[in-house]
């Protein structure tokens, strides 16, 4: 194995900076590593001479002593951030032609932190699915267990699985329902969702306008702070975007946990979760206990809605945001007679079934006749969702619970689209309510596979999340790689 | 509630294909109906939560849509805005004809 992909994010940008080894040479070992690993399938796009010129330009900036936080450190795209002439398919057939002429706000500010971008890493088309399943261009598999050709999750399965592979040093994803957290979580690795409106939407291409958040995929706790402190701003060009001053998240490293309230909801346990999730959801909860923290019962009664609440709103939203892609101004298209039978096999070749059906559930529910009773009342149930936290944080500090029912599923086992939904069940709540949270390994079932769990924080709370979720870390000590890893 | 929900048939799979500008193949239609009638089966448990007195969520930020100045801040940018463009004409998109 190259030594250069034992460094997490954190002591590679540390090692650069003292002149250890060069960019170039990082960039180099996560080229090669990348090569080593493409049976997983997790990138779609790689920009070998791009990432070069990238780290040459960091090495520059290095020897004049101006170098950024993220300097000369090579990064993996979620290919649903616009990056300017790299093409960017959403997973999606329907884009398989499309170079943004523009640059995403995420990820420019990656890159004027001094990142240098691997390449575009692939994801459930339009990131609608939970196991990477829907891409295009085909699933991805996880690196734990490789032989058994497992789910990475999705939608960020690329994402997710590459940071697990080494094939990229951290990774952005989306979560619009669990999309990072869950990916995450069946990788072994560390994934932040953000509050919504702390990372800027523009320039990523959206599924759900209202649940969409940006957020990164690290080895570390520690990487995370690092990759969200680069990723989040203020961004007028997104009206949801928030105007809230972001704390340096470095400064909340190694804060601990102590007389903090943790709360530990009973709807969580629920849902026929698996045993050795269990396990490790009470063993979570005695380390935080022993770290000084204080446990406490709560509960969050709505909490059985937020899947169907999710399948409604996002659905819609769905429908409304994918009615861009009509086959006029850029995308695949497909010729027909009429300009109606252009737009209809445009869509309906261009489109894979799970964005179809999801399309038809959206315009379903948002049909005359049916808004009330379905979208409407998906509202606001969502208000009582939201509710239900406002209610809870009053009395605790941050919310625990395991970040998926179940640990990864095998690949192809063609499940019915509501079992597949399942999936989100942990995750999607704090989605609704646009809390941030995150995942992070912490041990491993019978069968040899990552276990995460999940922390839910108040809006705008990342910092808290960091310190508390550094401390289920250091006791996890979760320091195994996947077997399927760059050597 | 639910009683006012009719189920999904092929006539409804028809016309909501068609809202959507999505051809779906006839062949394809039985599992679609199947799927959609699973989902909208599921969600329908939210019937059981009063909300009789509950306002509506559209966006957990809470904060007004900002509001910038009408004016103009960018511009001459014809190639890239046609860059995308299956097909173009003349600095414009070009589309299957609409008029007889």
């Amino acid at each position: 194995m190259s030594d250069l992909l034992k460094y997490d994010l954190l002591q590679a940008s540390k090692a650069i900076k003292k002149k250890d080894f060069s960019s170039v040479e990082l960039t180099n070992a996560y080229i090669k590593a990348i090569e080593d690993t493409s049976p997983l399938g997790t990138y779609l796009e790689i920009v070998k001479d791009k990432a070069l010129n990238m780290a040459a330009n960091s090495d520059k900036n290095i020897s004049n002593g101006v170098s950024k936080p993220l300097e000369g450190l090579p990064i993996g795209i979620k290919d649903m951030f616009c990056t300017k002439g790299t093409k960017t398919t959403a997973s999606s057939k329907i884009l398989d032609n499309f170079y943004p002429t523009y640059e995403s706000t995420v990820t420019q500010n990656l890159w004027d932190d001094g990142a240098v971008m691997l390449g575009k890493l692939s994801c459930d088309e339009f990131a609608m699915g939970s196991s990477n399943e829907t891409a295009a261009k085909g699933n991805v598999i996880n690196p734990w267990l490789k032989d058994k050709k497992v789910s990475p999750g999705g939608s960020s399965g690329g994402s997710a699985a590459s940071v697990a592979a080494r094939s990229s040093l951290a990774a952005t994803g989306t979560d619009t329902g669990g999309s990072i957290r869950q990916p995450a979580a069946f990788c072994g690795i560390t994934g932040l969702k953000p509050t919504y409106g702390r990372c800027s939407r523009w320039g990523i291409v959206a599924f759900s306008s209202s649940l969409d958040q940006a957020g990164p995929l690290t080895r570390t706790v520690g990487d995370a702070a690092l990759m969200l402190n680069s990723m989040a701003g203020y961004d007028k060009k997104d009206s949801t975007s928030a105007n809230v001053e972001m704390p340096n998240l470095m400064d909340y490293l190694d804060k601990g946990v102590k007389g903090k309230k943790i709360g530990i909801p009973k709807e969580y346990t629920q849902n026929g979760t698996s045993e050795d999730i269990v396990k490790f959801y009470d063993t979570s909860i005695s380390w935080l206990k022993d770290a000084g923290a204080e446990i406490m019962p709560i509960s969050l009664p709505h909490t059985k809605y937020a899947l169907p609440v999710y399948y409604i709103i996002a659905p819609a939203e769905a429908s409304s945001n994918l009615a861009r892609y009509d086959g006029v101004r850029f995308g695949v298209r497909k010729e027909g007679a009429s300009l109606d039978e252009m737009y209809e096999l445009t869509r309906g070749n261009g489109f894979g079934d799970e964005v179809k059906r999801r399309i038809m559930i959206g315009t379903y529910v948002l049909s005359s006749g049916y808004y009330d009773a379905y979208y409407l009342k998906a509202q606001k149930v969502r208000r009582l969702i939201k509710q239900d936290f406002e209610d809870v944080f009053e009395k605790v500090d941050f919310i625990l619970t395991p970040a998926t029912p179940t640990t990864a599923f095998p690949l192809g086992q063609k499940q019915d689209p509501l079992t597949m939904y399942l999936n989100d069940i942990f995750t999607v709540p704090a989605s609704l309510a646009g809390l941030p949270a995150i995942s992070i390994p912490v041990g491993l079932d019978k069968s040899g596979l990552p276990i995460g769990m999940q922390l839910i924080a108040k809006p705008f709370d990342e910092a808290g999340l960091i310190s508390t979720s550094q401390v289920l870390e250091k006791s996890a000590d979760f320091k195994i790689i996947a077997d399927g890893a760059a050597k | 509630m639910s009683n006012k929900k009719s189920l999904v048939d092929i006539p409804t799979i028809n016309k909501i294909a068609r809202l959507s500008r999505l051809d779906i193949p006839e062949k394809a239609k039985d599992n679609l109906i199947k799927d959609l009638n699973n989902i909208l089966g599921f969600v329908a448990q939210l019937d059981e939560v009063d909300t009789s007195s509950i306002e509506p969520l559209a966006s957990v930020t809470g904060h007004k849509l900002p509001l910038r100045s009408d004016e103009v801040t960018d511009g001459n940018i014809e190639d890239l805005v046609l860059h995308n463009a299956p097909e173009q004409s003349s600095g414009f998109f070009v589309v299957p004809k609409v008029i007889e």
